[in-house]
């Protein structure tokens, strides 16, 4: 069962066509995979059974980082197993776990500003700006800039320039200056979220209707409702425009 | 890039694109929704649940006689990975108030609950703590907030969508918390999407009548999982994780209720003993069965390990014969193949077209109906496009996103999907996606009531791993608020539980009378569950390891 190769059966005029095989060294080893397949994917191909390394294989949870180097080349590289399509000659490796620092804290403690970056992850201000983690990250953030934003007490743009991250820990490995970026930038999320984000009139206000029981009539008659009057008033419901 | 036999194709969508955009500019509908008798018709033709072998009856456990997907069936239908007399149940490895099984959204917040109520907890989970679907999930979380908005019209949303079959009861807890949920979330630092005010950006889902969808960017799961998992690491003392290692059994006491479970190391194969005063199974869905085939959208561990364990103990399925098809997997390029396009696309106001340009759908039907109709276009209507691998599928016009929203919107506001197809060279924000349904969710799962309890003792159920709440059919951003909701209530609701729980003995008694009753029915296959990882080895490896030894999927 090749996971890109499960064809539904409305799909069922679909001929694979044999693609062209290519030799990718995993971990030094010379394996002869298709063309086009994913990292995750040829080492599947050469008969990996994958625990560590895997996760939701769509470019969203960060556990398939990969360090490797074309043939022609000295540069390490980096990238997302699942999202990263082989090249011939790839020597290829995946980290399986780094033990990088995660700070413990009590987030309803906290204060949102620079002072707080300086207690808890002190080793942020010895960014020596060389932009490492930035051609490291394999979702093309700004990470060097999100953590100056961080240097310069600038929360809102080091949650902003962060978001996308998805913490695969690339941006820490590579780091000179042993910063873990990932873990910086979803403080400044937390901060930027909890503290700085203006709050939700429209949210204080249901909260208050919902405790005060102002529902609990009218959905109790929802739950009593028999199936037909039920269906008749749902479609008979006005939809908001979009 | 497209491929040149595209190209035509393209050409037709840009061609009827300027007058599409002006309906959708002028406020009314674009299409035409269907009604109950025309819902009807698409999904008992089209959704790949009503092929004639799409079902079967499920010959043991509390749901024998019941017609359920197949798949499901030969999964509930394995024998245990356990010979239960080789284990010596008072050598016990971990003693703790409350066990969650499954490290993500709904177990984070399980285990944040159950502690916040006074319990020492143990999360164990197959991978590491976070891998999973609510990581995964893009496009937003439903909450009733806005003032043209209430629970009670959530509430009629919910249950139209699921086809009037939902447990009501669930459907309260879900709307009602739905809320108190983005309050709490936000309190502990998820940045949600908001208009300068400080007012939340809401969109509109498939299948609702209000603008109700918060999100976070596309990446509303990773959002809210990034801090779950951080807040329950900010707690070491109360909490502890135990990655790579799933559970393969409950364990039981003598008095039948839930003690627990049996552990495996996947890393050094040993199992491990749990004594749980409480125990929670929040495993999530059952996408990496590739049922019926399909590709999917799913997480590598998502393989219903939570239904495996909880029935074996007696406990009750509920919905399981419905699966959940998502509208816009990507259908092109092939190495993204089943990938979530997340509806927010549509929300957005994407419009899903066929090869000559012409829409054919109301584009926010309930998901069901809506893939249906995709189904019904590229089969019955041939109308679909069809790529040089032969597979086929429809266009999701994603520029429309831009030209009714402003330029830039697709970067700032679905940035995971601009980058996921910038990697292969085709600029979302110019071209449309070529999009077929892919296989995404669990409607079903273990029977619960409003506290999460099954009629197991000691037994919670939490998020996609359990059944009722989104009846036959769910609508989008109400599976992170499910989990939201019924992991907070399995948690608090556990807590109390632990206090007052006095364990007897644990045995492992179900296991061995649930492979009794496979044997006197006759079921002899060699199938083994919880299967807990997907074996994507290619035949002609398998055929050259000659000495391996596979258990179940898993060597």
């Amino acid at each position: 069962m090749k996971e890109n190769e499960n064809i539904s059966e409305e799909e069922k005029e679909a001929q694979p066509q044999k693609a062209k095989m290519i030799p990718v060294y995993i971990m030094g080893k010379r394996y002869e995979v298709p063309e086009g397949l994913t990292i995750m994917g040829a080492m599947e191909y050469a008969g990996y059974q994958l625990k560590r390394g895997c996760g939701c294989r769509e470019g969203f949870c960060g556990a398939c980082a990969t360090v490797y180097r074309t043939a022609d080349d000295y540069k390490i590289k980096t990238g997302l197993a699942c999202q990263t399509v082989v090249e011939p000659n790839m020597y290829l490796a995946q980290i399986p776990f780094f033990p990088a620092n995660k700070a413990i804290y009590d987030v309803d403690k906290l204060e949102p500003s620079i002072s707080t970056f300086q207690k808890i992850y002190p080793e942020t201000f010895r960014c020596v700006s060389c932009n490492t983690c930035t051609k490291a990250c394999p979702q093309d953030l700004e990470v060097m800039d999100y953590i100056q934003a961080v240097i310069r007490g600038d929360i809102a743009q080091a949650a902003d320039l962060s978001f996308d991250c998805i913490m695969c820990g690339l941006c820490a490995a590579r780091c000179p200056a042993e910063i873990v970026q990932y873990d910086v930038g979803l403080l400044a999320r937390r901060l930027y979220g909890k503290y700085l984000a203006k709050k939700s009139e429209y949210l204080e206000k249901r909260l208050k209707e919902i405790k005060e029981n102002k529902y609990d009539k009218e959905i109790e008659e929802l739950i009593h409702m028999d199936r037909e009057p039920l269906k008749e008033k749902y479609y008979a419901r006005d939809i908001e425009k979009r | 890039m497209y491929p040149e036999y595209m190209k035509e194709s393209l050409k037709l969508v840009e061609k009827t694109r300027p007058a599409r955009l002006k309906k959708s500019l002028s406020g009314e509908k674009v299409f035409t929704p269907m009604t109950d008798a025309e819902r009807e018709e698409v999904l008992t033709r089209f959704h790949p649940d009503y092929k004639p072998d799409a079902r079967r009856k499920i010959r043991v456990g509390p749901n024998k006689g019941e017609s359920i997907t197949s798949e499901v069936a030969d999964l509930l239908e394995s024998h245990s990975r356990i010979n239960p007399d080789d284990f010596d149940l008072s050598r016990i490895d971990y003693d703790t108030d409350v066990l969650v099984i499954g490290g993500g959204g709904g177990g984070a917040g399980a285990a944040l609950l159950a502690r916040e109520n006074g319990a020492k907890v143990v999360i164990a989970t197959k991978l590491r703590i976070g891998d999973a679907n609510s990581m995964m999930s893009q496009g937003g979380i439903q909450a009733s907030v806005n003032p043209n908005d209430s629970p009670a019209v959530h509430y009629l949303d919910v249950i139209g969508g699921g086809h009037f079959d939902n447990k009501p009861d669930l459907v309260k807890a879900l709307v009602m918390d739905a809320p108190l949920v983005i309050k709490w979330l936000e309190e502990l630092g998820v940045m949600f999407d908001k208009n300068p005010d400080g007012t939340m950006v809401t969109k509109l889902g498939g299948g609702c009548s209000r603008k109700r969808m918060h999100s976070a960017r596309d990446y509303t799961g990773a959002a809210i999982m990034r801090v779950l998992r951080d807040e329950v690491k900010n707690h070491p003392d109360d909490i502890q994780v135990i990655e790579f290692s799933p559970a393969v059994e409950l364990l039981m006491d003598e008095e039948g209720r839930v003690a627990g479970a049996i552990l495996y190391n996947l890393e050094t194969e040993e199992y491990i003993i749990i004594r749980a005063k409480s125990t929670i199974i929040a495993t999530g869905g059952f996408g990496r069965l590739h049922i019926k085939e399909f590709a999917t959208t799913n997480h590598y561990g998502a393989t219903a390990d939570g239904l495996v364990l909880g029935y074996r103990a007696g406990a009750n399925l509920l919905y399981m014969d419905s699966v959940q098809y998502h509208p816009t997997g990507a259908a092109y390029p092939e190495q993204i193949l089943g990938f979530l396009i997340t509806e927010k696309v549509r929300t957005m106001g994407a419009q899903p077209v066929n090869k000559f340009g012409e829409l054919f759908v109301f584009p926010l039907e309930p998901r069901d109906v809506e893939a249906s109709s995709f189904i019904r276009e590229c089969t019955e209507r041939g109308n679909g496009i069809t790529t040089h691998t032969g597979r086929v599928g429809i266009w999701l016009d994603s520029p429309l996103v831009e030209l009714i929203n402003g330029e830039g919107a697709i970067q700032k506001q679905l940035p995971a999907m601009y980058r996921q197809f910038n990697r292969f060279d085709i600029d979302i924000t110019k071209e449309p996606m070529l999009v077929f349904p892919t296989l995404h969710y669990q409607n079903g799962g273990v029977e619960i009531n409003d506290r999460c309890e099954t009629k197991i003792p000691n037994l919670y159920v939490a998020g996609e791993a359990s059944g009722g709440v989104h009846g036959r059919n769910r609508l989008m951003g109400n599976s992170v608020l499910d989990y939201n909701v019924f992991g907070r209530r399995a948690g608090m609701n556990a807590a109390v539980n632990a206090k007052k729980v006095k364990l007897s003995k644990l045995t492992l008694n179900h296991v061995r009378r649930y492979e009794e009753e496979l044997q006197e029915t006759g079921i002899h296959a060699d199938r083994v569950a919880p299967i807990l990882l997907p074996d994507y080895t290619p035949p002609e490896v398998k055929a050259r390891q000659l000495t391996a030894h596979y258990e179940g999927t898993l060597r």
